[in-house]
């Protein structure tokens, strides 16, 4: 089965997601396609399988234009996708999640569909009991269960979607032993979207290169891990507009951190900060880097090590007293975690801002004013926030926050932001710095990271990495941390 | 123009519909319809009397919708409030049967409804309780302890709090006379006290709604736990006292209607309030004035209705048709407004 | 077995029935991720057209009839407030449970009285004879044998069939369904609308069987709350539904019975308040984590049927709304 993508356009609002995108997939292939988070990967793949409808641009399946409109017409027709979250029901066991969907009589039986799984699964040696529930299984073997049920529905192209993330090392082989059986063996093409070079390099025939919603190249594997490197991040070093300044007192200690969560575990972290360093923490989704960030900020309670904000301890105590010691947290999604929808600009500034019984609202409103205007927020005080764009979202974010912090920690501060926005924003940031606050920031940008931070943590797979800054550092050998090879 | 006339008539047509689906209703029974308004509107404002009883279920109703305009602004459903009414009601009854014959009026209702405010406060506690600490949905919580409330109110009336005839009795022996809200006179035979009190909730409720901390991070709970969480805000303690806050007003409510409108603790003595004024919250959203106006509308339907049976032989019931179709048509021509795209969104108190 | 312990098992069969297939009714509905709110006025709305079209027409199975329609137009509302015009499932419901039941009282005050027309008691060959058990519950109007088969069929359709799958999927994860191809909002219409017509025929269970006749206030108000409270208490499983309904009755039995007899001196409220006190009890045990630890501990084989049975989670979807991109 020969796919081809033509084309292809989509615009979400103001953001091209995919710019004039083609690709080819031929049989038997394994094609990978990389780029950073944002680059529009995603989407394209959502096209492909019928989630999403391109603006413009053809789909074309062994030589005929195709449209699909629902994920179910382009399992019709062959194409089928594991996304990263699986759509599976979680209450259901793995028996009935394989059989929903599946044409079939109207009576159930178990012991049917526990047979037909096993031939499947037997062949890769997933090893599958059909009768937990979907919830009680990793997410490794839930993308099996996935897959097996995508077989069973005659798919003959397979997208899979950052498969590798949180699943073990032995899931994973099994999961590209299985995958180039499918290609080599039955002939079934598969593309493959993933950030991680060493899979990459692993499994697929050839390679296709995202970044910024565009195409930037496409070549046959084998490839070094370099050369990719190269068509993902691009060459060279970043010049930095700012100068490193003299540091002061130690004022966030933390040691030997362990965190659990369910796909990624941080095993022994440690990071002593001192007044106006900026340390940012680098790394693919899901590698603990944000779990280390909430950790400490006070939101997630680590199971072992600890936290100390300007020389207090602050081991097992609840977020409102990390505020009380310093820290001003924001998170990435502005407006779930951060904002309030419903709300007016002023009333956020004076949520923030009144610290008696009685609120001000005069006063309130010149505080709003001002603040508008020192962090350049395009907007109308008393409209509520929703109306903002995400800059000024973000601009208004910044307002909110405590101004001597002791620690800013700060999930993808310009996630989001247009070029302007983004340097406005660390322009605000750096002068905090000066003033002393240190600064803990994560971000998938390898240019801010480099570019801002006095040293940069690699984080990949709950381990990490620290490498300064300030004496070089290029962006490939940083993407190479990023990718695993530590 | 046309979508100044076409807003206006979205805004009239769920009024005039709601009234032309009780006319039918009352057809269908075999009653004339203009008789029926006729007799409700006389029934509401033909005396002083009557506006009276108009008054005696507008004060306890707007006190429970005030309360439920905090509990919602902190983006709960409180449907306990029938319930937290009751242990409001079971409260001042207490100390109405025990201090009703050695204290004077003066000290007794001060004191009355400090208790009445206590019983209603921790009832809801316990709601919110069930809720945060133990994670058990407010909804199912507050049918619970409305049934448990109730439970408790019979439990009373068969037992420890018999009357002198005992056997199967309907309520307490009536209180004394000096237990009760004193009512104006006979010609206004509502209490001005209850009056006054019932005023000022209004006031404080707003003011505090709009001008204090407190109020402002209620509204931050109740449209983002998670951001207000982060910005700062003790959720948990907002939610709580709104919870409480709440409980203490429909305390307040269920004490005038026992030591008013019964003059006896006697079951269901909430008289379905605490859901007739979610009913007024559902429409007036989180504002307070309009949720005031609203209410009266309902309190001149339920004062009007008492005689129907009397006048025209027709059950008390058709008050709460009358009420149920107005809401629903507001709640059914509001989401068609917005499914229309004509809607601006419910502004906020 | 004493006779009058026979009589009395057999009469918390007999009025526990209405309670049975209203909450097998709501669980169908909310399985599919809707609430219906609106049991209890829906409930006796229904239950007073059965029983004015009974007695109307002269035959009890258009009365039956008659309230289901009433039950299901009253589903269909919700259905379409919730599906089509956005709003709050529990705001449209809870209006309608107050509406309903005001509605029933006032279209109802002409019609008030007992009633001499009810089911007639069925006698099933071969069941009926067996000793005790056919006493028990094979001594009842045909509404509770369509009560026992209401409980096979929900059970087997939702556990064992093909759509059965659809429908809880719909609940659970709506995403997931569409991604199947399933239609999400026509079967949430379907399961609201279906259920809607059960709690119309529990309704008329009261009226026409159970309790027969309609009175002023009527009798059976309260019960669509329990029946709510049940669907939660039975972890929106038919049987556990279903036991949690028989529970619920016999407690009102023993209840009703020490009332009567006075030299037991355990407090009424206590009894009547214990049904409840159980069910924030269960919900207690689910947000604690404690039944899934008990599910952890027993053998293989039995954790299969069990688990279904023990889980106690609503449906993940449970009064969302569902577009499709």
């Amino acid at each position: 089965m020969n796919i081809d993508l033509r084309h292809i356009h989509k615009r979400f609002g103001a953001v091209k997601a995919n710019e004039d995108i083609s690709l080819s997939l031929k049989n038997g292939r394994i094609v990978g396609v990389l780029g950073e988070n944002g680059a529009g990967k995603s989407t394209l793949m959502k096209i492909l399988a019928g989630y999403q409808q391109p603006d413009t641009g053809q789909i074309v399946v062994d030589g005929h234009e195709v449209v699909f409109h629902s994920p179910l017409e382009a399992i019709a027709h062959g194409v089928g996708m594991l996304q990263q979250d699986p759509l599976d029901v979680g209450s259901f066991t793995v028996a009935e999640n394989f059989t929903y969907g599946l044409p079939g009589g109207v009576t159930l039986s178990r012991r049917a569909a526990a047979v037909q799984l096993r031939q499947i699964t037997a062949r890769f040696g997933f090893d599958l009991d059909p009768d937990l529930p979907v919830s009680d299984l990793s997410i490794g073997q839930r993308q099996q269960a996935e897959i097996v049920r995508l077989l069973a529905l005659g798919v003959k192209t397979l997208i899979l979607d950052e498969p590798t993330t949180g699943i073990s090392a032995e899931q994973k082989t099994l999961l590209f032993d299985a995958l180039k059986s499918l290609a080599q063996t039955d002939g079934m093409s598969v593309l493959l979207v993933s950030h991680k070079l060493e899979d990459v390099i692993a499994l697929c025939d050839e390679v296709v290169v995202l970044r910024a919603g565009r195409v930037v190249g496409a070549a046959e594997m084998p490839m070094s891990a370099e050369a990719l490197v190269e068509l993902m991040f691009g060459q060279g070093l970043t010049t930095r507009t700012h100068e490193p300044i003299p540091l002061g007192s130690s004022v966030v200690a933390v040691d030997n951190l362990h965190i659990r969560a369910k796909r990624v575990s941080v095993r022994d972290f440690s990071l002593h900060m001192r007044a106006g360093e900026v340390v940012g923490l680098a790394g693919l989704d899901g590698s603990g880097q944000e779990l280390i960030l909430r950790a400490c900020a006070g939101l997630i309670k680590p199971s072992g090590g600890s936290v100390s904000i300007g020389g207090r301890d602050m081991t097992g105590k609840s977020y409102r007293d990390y505020i009380a010691a310093g820290i001003a947290f924001g998170a990435a999604g502005r407006t779930e975690e951060g904002l309030i929808a419903g709300l007016t600009l002023t009333e956020h500034i004076a949520l923030t801002s009144t610290h008696g019984a009685l609120i001000d609202w005069g006063g309130a409103a010149a505080l709003t004013a001002t603040q508008l205007e020192q962090y350049n927020v395009r907007g109308v005080p008393t409209s509520p926030i929703e109306n903002l764009s995400g800059g000024n979202q973000q601009r208004l974010l910044m307002a909110l926050m405590p101004q001597n912090a002791v620690l800013m920690a700060l999930e993808q501060p310009t996630r989001g932001l247009d070029v302007d926005s983004a340097r406005w924003i660390w322009t605000q940031l750096l002068a905090r710095r000066a003033q002393g606050t240190a600064i803990l920031f994560t971000s998938p940008d390898l240019d801010e990271l480099v570019t801002y931070s006095d040293r940069i943590v690699v984080c990949f797979a709950g381990r990490h990495c620290e490498v300064p800054t300030w004496g070089g550092i290029t962006l490939d050998s940083l993407g190479h941390l990023i990718g695993g090879q530590f | 123009m046309t979508k100044v006339f076409v807003r206006f008539g979205l805004g009239i047509a769920p009024i005039l519909i709601s009234l032309a689906i009780t006319a039918l209703i009352i057809i269908l029974v075999g009653a004339e319809p203009g008789a029926v308004f006729q007799s409700v509107l006389e029934g509401a404002f033909r005396s002083t009397n009557a506006v009276g009883g108009v008054i005696n279920f507008w004060i306890p109703l707007v006190l429970v919708c005030m309360g439920l305009i905090v509990t919602f602004t902190a983006g709960l459903w409180n449907i306990g409030a029938e319930g937290q009414m009751v242990m409001g009601a079971i409260a001042a009854s207490f100390i109405a049967r025990s201090l009703g014959e050695s204290l004077p009026n003066a000290v007794l209702i001060p004191l009355e409804i400090v208790a009445a405010m206590l019983g209603g406060g921790a009832w809801a506690a316990l709601a919110g309780f069930l809720k945060m600490r133990l994670g058990i949905n407010e909804i199912f919580g507050g049918v619970a302890l409305n049934a448990l409330a109730n439970l408790f109110t019979v439990h009373l009336i068969a037992g420890p709090w018999q009357p002198p005839e005992g056997g199967s009795a309907q309520s307490t022996a009536p209180f004394a006379d000096a237990a009760l809200y004193p009512r104006l006179s006979p010609e206004y035979p509502f209490s001005l006290t209850a009056l006054i009190i019932a005023v000022v909730v209004i006031v404080l409720i707003v003011l505090a709604l709009r001008g204090t901390r407190w109020g402002l991070q209620l509204k931050a709970t109740g449209k983002n736990a998670k951001s207000a969480l982060l910005l700062g805000v003790p959720t948990t303690q907002s939610v709580m006292s709104a919870f409480i806050v709440c409980g203490v007003l429909a305390g307040i409510a269920g004490s005038y209607r026992v030591l008013l409108t019964y003059g006896s603790l006697r079951p269901f003595a909430s008289g379905g309030i605490g859901f007739l004024a979610l009913l007024v919250v559902l429409v007036a959203s989180t504002r307070a004035v309009w949720a005031a106006a609203i209410a009266f509308v309902f309190a001149v339907i339920l004062g009007g209705s008492t005689r129907l049976r009397v006048a025209l032989q027709l059950d008390q019931s058709l008050a709460g048709v009358l009420q149920g179709l107005l809401v629903l048509c507001v709640l059914l021509a509001d989401g068609l407004r917005q499914r229309l795209g004509l809607g601006e969104e419910r502004a906020d108190g | 077995m004493d006779d009058q312990l026979i009589n009395i098992f057999n009469s918390i069969i007999f009025n526990a029935t209405p309670l049975v297939i209203a909450g097998l009714g709501e669980t169908i509905t909310e399985r599919a991720g809707v609430v219906n709110l609106s049991l209890d006025g829906s409930i006796l709305l229904s239950a007073m057209f059965g029983f004015v079209a009974a007695g109307v027409s002269g035959s009890l199975l258009v009365g039956f009839i008659a309230a289901m329609i009433v039950g299901g137009l009253i589903a269909l509302l919700i259905a379409v407030a919730g599906i089509e015009l956005r709003q709050d499932q529990v705001a449209i419901g809870f209006v309608l449970t107050l509406l309903c039941a005001d509605l029933a009282q006032f279209l109802g005050q002409d019609y008030t009285g007992g009633s001499s027309v009810s089911l007639p008691e069925v006698h099933v060959p071969i069941l009926s004879d067996i000793p005790v058990i056919g006493a028990i519950f094979f001594d009842h109007p045909v509404i509770v044998y369509i009560s026992y088969m209401l409980i096979i069929a929900i059970w087997f359709w939702m556990f064992h069939t093909r759509p059965g799958l659809a429908h809880r999927a719909v609940g659970e994860r709506p995403q997931a369904a569409f991604a199947r191809g399933t239609d999400v909002n026509r079967l949430r219409y379907v399961y609201t609308i279906v259920g809607g017509a059960l709690v119309g025929l529990a309704g008329a269970a009261y009226t026409l069987s159970v309790k027969p006749g309609w009175t002023n206030p009527p009798s059976m108000r309260g019960d669509g709350w329990i029946a709510l409270a049940i669907v939660i208490f039975g972890g929106w499983h038919p049987f556990r539904v279903v036991f949690g309904a028989y529970l619920f009755a016999a407690l009102r039995a023993v209840a009703s019975t020490i009332q009567r007899d006075s030299s037991i001196d355990i407090p009424l409220v206590l009894l009547n308040g214990l049904p409840w006190l159980l069910m924030i009890f269960t919900l207690l045990l689910v947000s604690t984590g404690a039944l899934e630890r008990l599910l952890n501990i027993m053998p293989r084989a039995l954790q299969r049927s069990a688990r279904n049975l023990l889980r106690s989670d609503p449906p993940a979807a449970l009064g969302t709304r569902f577009d499709p991109d």
